[in-house]
């Protein structure tokens, strides 16, 4: 922010020159392009990459966010002062059927409610808009089928992704190309690591959600995850216990879905210590990874991002 | 080269832990299941703790056979990632893994072995500094590992390791490890490449791979792996000309004009000469934009906003190079190009071409092929999947490229099939031509006629120099009596 930051380091250059250059080029090859925004720490480094790649000019594009009606309050709070701060134009969406049919985590089951207020309330909102390249965060380096997918990762025109029958990416050269209906979801950070994104919002000093810093919050065990119990929604189960604990979260999304780890990490320093000596993945708070083998790749092939 | 060697000095000179001095350096595994390839990259994530705790539990979960004797999860499983893969136990995909040192991050284009393969494995060497080979202690070099090398020298990677695997099973046998090297680099030696470090190594027991393996070898004194991956250099654009490839222009209101890109060779500062291709346009930098700053100068792998000292017309797929080493420009090129679909590469189709952010059409027309088998070039009409061949490229518009050899981002390419979108071909230029329309071109003493015994003909033809230039020459064959005869009519 200052003229005294100093140069960013040259792995981080590199990614970043890397993500630029993949927004520039899928702004410049399609129509109506869309960013996939979830209000968390990628979500929130690439909104900062995009504000790079179209500068001076604006961001050329919309921001979705899939809203769940289930996300933490503070998420919901820190997205509309971004959005307000960056003058950004924010298109929300939350798949009727949520209010219509009462789906919710708790009755339906992480599985059923995922695909619908998640993946199905997706493809409503890229079919609403008609767009035909939608930017997402996923890192290459989160889960095994991720491992595999391209930066131009080609959907039919039911958001489908079939990984055995992926365009071979060369170099870094795109192949673009679609018929109507047809889609594309570019990565920009394919190629970075958990630590590099927190490397970056370091360096770049970028504002994410306070819940990824430690705090004394409200919390429940439930099926070995620490549940945050701060939404009136959460109804207390027989046995479980309300109590208050210091922790933070790796990664955010829905609040009854997202387990929270024990931690004092304070600051970024403190993270990326952590981090440097954690013994298991970021998705390993996730519910919803854990439901089969493969869950990723079946969520993916049925468009989930 | 200079980079190069600024850039081993610059690794060498411990740098500070846990900050990373350098670019990820970007290498490709070759080798088949048999010689332990995920094995070695799983021990490569696990020694550097790139693989945690939750992922080797959910491998024992959906997997009743894992784990090895060493109580280590099954790396196989770990990296398949599909589950069509899973099922049959294969790998079809290239996958990209990552992890990291104190002094440097890795990206591992991990791809797999198979013959059916190769098009995978062009994939993940596209974008390599280095491969690392990996061959069986017990077997040797396989036709696969010369076929692995050929393909990768071919994708432009000039530094390689060799790992001789599995080395506990030959009871540490140095004699054998010798043979093996010495017979790699003596073929490394006939496709052009010196750069090579050859390993004895068990991933398995984790010997030469992060950690030293001295306790079993003490005959060897070179680095494990890791640590040659840590000072390896990596290819620089920076030494050349000037380049950039517009990908948009930047016009948020009237009194900015801005053509962004990504620096794609050389360097580029304020007040530099440079010229618009193809329209041949001359002007001056300006100024160079980031978000951060205004900065003095951007170099190779920068993305930047260009901004020139006057209005020129400049459009997406333009490209800005400094004005005394611009790129090629012309209708007709030579390339070898690698056909990446089912769909054969055929004479006089019709392609896009997509070359950084330019988009043209072309029709291509193949010449040679290449034999993974024998390493010679032989006369083609199409080239099917999985091939390897050179073309001959003729374009409807100007088209500019630099070498492949000088310059990777502006030599390289991509095919598109306009029939099913689908990326068919990946190509690196050799040169600009002009076509020779038989004999009568050119003038005086222009020419030269050599008269040669077949077998060597046939030898010099299947060389990989005649290859590319294989349309520059009128061939005949004749008896040596009729051979002479016309040798007599020349002076």
């Amino acid at each position: 922010m200052s003229e005294t930051k100093p140069p960013l380091d040259p792995n981080l250059k590199a990614l970043e020159s890397e993500a630029i250059h993949i927004f520039r080029e899928v702004a410049a090859e399609f129509e109506r392009p869309v960013m996939l925004y979830s209000v968390g720490k990628d979500s929130s480094v690439l909104l900062h990459l995009a504000r790079k790649a179209f500068f001076p000019g604006r961001i050329p594009f919309p921001l979705l966010h899939i809203d769940t009606g289930w996300k933490f309050k503070e998420m919901i709070a820190f997205r509309d002062r971004i959005a307000a701060e960056f003058d950004l134009d924010l298109v929300t969406h939350t798949n009727p059927r949520g209010k219509l049919e009462g789906v919710t985590p708790f009755t339906h089951g992480s599985s059923v409610y995922t695909n619908i207020m998640k993946t199905e309330a997706l493809r409503q909102a890229l079919d609403a808009g008609q767009y035909d390249a939608a930017f997402g965060g996923a890192r290459r380096d989160e889960e095994a089928s991720r491992a595999k997918e391209r930066i131009y990762s080609f959907r039919t025109p039911d958001h489908r992704w079939d990984p055995r029958n992926q365009r071979p990416e060369l170099w870094s050269i795109y192949n673009g190309q679609i018929r109507k209906g047809e889609s594309v979801r570019a990565f920009p950070l394919s190629n970075w690591t958990e630590v590099d994104i927190w490397r970056y919002i370091q360096a770049e000093n970028i504002p994410i959600v306070p819940l990824y810093f430690a705090a004394e919050r409200p919390v429940v065990e439930r099926d070995g995850m620490l549940v945050m119990a701060e939404d009136a929604r959460l109804e207390l189960l027989p046995g479980e216990v309300k109590r208050r604990e210091t922790i933070r979260f790796r990664t955010l999304g829905c609040f009854p879905l997202t387990g929270a780890i024990r931690s004092n990490a304070t600051t970024l320093d403190d993270i990326i210590g952590e981090l440097e000596t954690a013994t298991v993945s970021e998705r390993q708070g996730r519910a919803i990874d854990r439901d089969e083998a493969g869950s990723m790749e079946k969520k993916k092939r049925e468009g989930y991002f | 080269m200079t980079a190069n060697i600024e850039a081993t000095a610059q690794t060498a000179l411990a740098p500070e832990p846990a900050t990373r001095n350098a670019r990820p350096l970007r290498l490709i595994t070759c080798g088949s299941v048999d010689d332990g390839k995920s094995t070695l990259i799983g021990r490569l994530l696990w020694d550097t703790k790139a693989v945690k705790e939750d992922q080797a539990d959910a491998l024992e979960r959906d997997n009743r056979h894992q784990q090895n004797d060493l109580g280590l999860p099954d790396f196989a499983l770990l990296l398949d990632g599909l589950q069509a893969e899973r099922e049959q136990g294969i790998t079809i995909d290239v996958a990209y893994r990552y992890f990291s040192t104190d002094r440097r991050s890795f990206i591992v284009a991990d791809t797999p072995g198979h013959e059916q393969y190769t098009r995978n494995m062009a994939t993940g060497a596209s974008t390599a500094d280095l491969a690392v080979l990996l061959v069986d202690a017990r077997a040797g070099i396989l036709e696969q590992t010369r076929r692995h090398a050929t393909i990768a020298t071919l994708m432009g990677i000039r530094q390689f390791v060799l790992a001789v695997n599995k080395i506990d099973l030959i009871a540490y046998d140095e004699a054998v490890f010798n043979r093996i090297s010495g017979e790699f680099r003596q073929f490394a030696l006939s496709v052009g490449v010196t750069d090579v470090t050859a390993i004895p190594m068990s991933a398995l027991l984790g010997e030469n791979v992060v950690h030293p393996g001295s306790a079993s070898m003490p005959w060897y004194s070179g680095p494990p792996l890791v640590e040659v991956l840590e000072l390896a250099t990596q290819r620089t654009a920076q030494t050349v000309g000037f380049r950039l490839p517009v990908q948009r222009v930047s016009r948020p209101d009237e009194s900015f004009r801005g053509y962004q890109g990504t620096v794609a060779g050389g360097s580029v500062k304020p007040g530099d000469s440079v010229v618009v291709l193809p329209a041949g346009t001359v002007a001056n930098v300006k100024q160079i934009v980031t978000f951060d700053l205004v900065r003095n100068a951007a170099v190779a792998g920068d993305a930047i906003t260009l901004v020139l000292d006057r209005h020129v017309d400049v459009a997406r797929g333009d490209m800005i190079a400094s004005i005394d080493a611009a790129p090629a420009l012309g209708r007709a090129f030579e390339a070898k190009l690698v056909a990446l679909s089912a769909d054969a590469i055929t004479a006089g189709k019709r392609y896009w071409l997509k070359s950084s952010s330019r988009r043209q059409r072309v029709r291509v027309m193949p010449k040679t092929r290449l034999d993974l088998k024998s390493g010679q070039w032989e006369g083609a009409e199409s080239l099917p999947l999985n091939a390897i061949g050179t073309v001959h490229l003729d374009f409807d518009e100007a088209a500019m490229f630099d070498p492949y050899e000088t310059n990777r981002n502006t030599g390289a390419f991509i095919l598109i099939d306009p029939d099913t979108n689908n990326t068919v071909a990946g190509g690196m230029i050799v040169e600009r031509t002009t076509r020779v329309d038989g004999i009568d071109a050119g003038g005086e003493r222009d020419h030269v006629l050599l008269s040669l015994p077949e077998h060597l003909a046939d030898r010099l033809m299947a060389s990989e120099a005649f290859a590319e230039l294989r349309d520059h020459v009128e061939i005949r064959r004749v008896s040596g009596t009729r051979a002479a005869a016309v040798l007599k009519d020349v002076d």
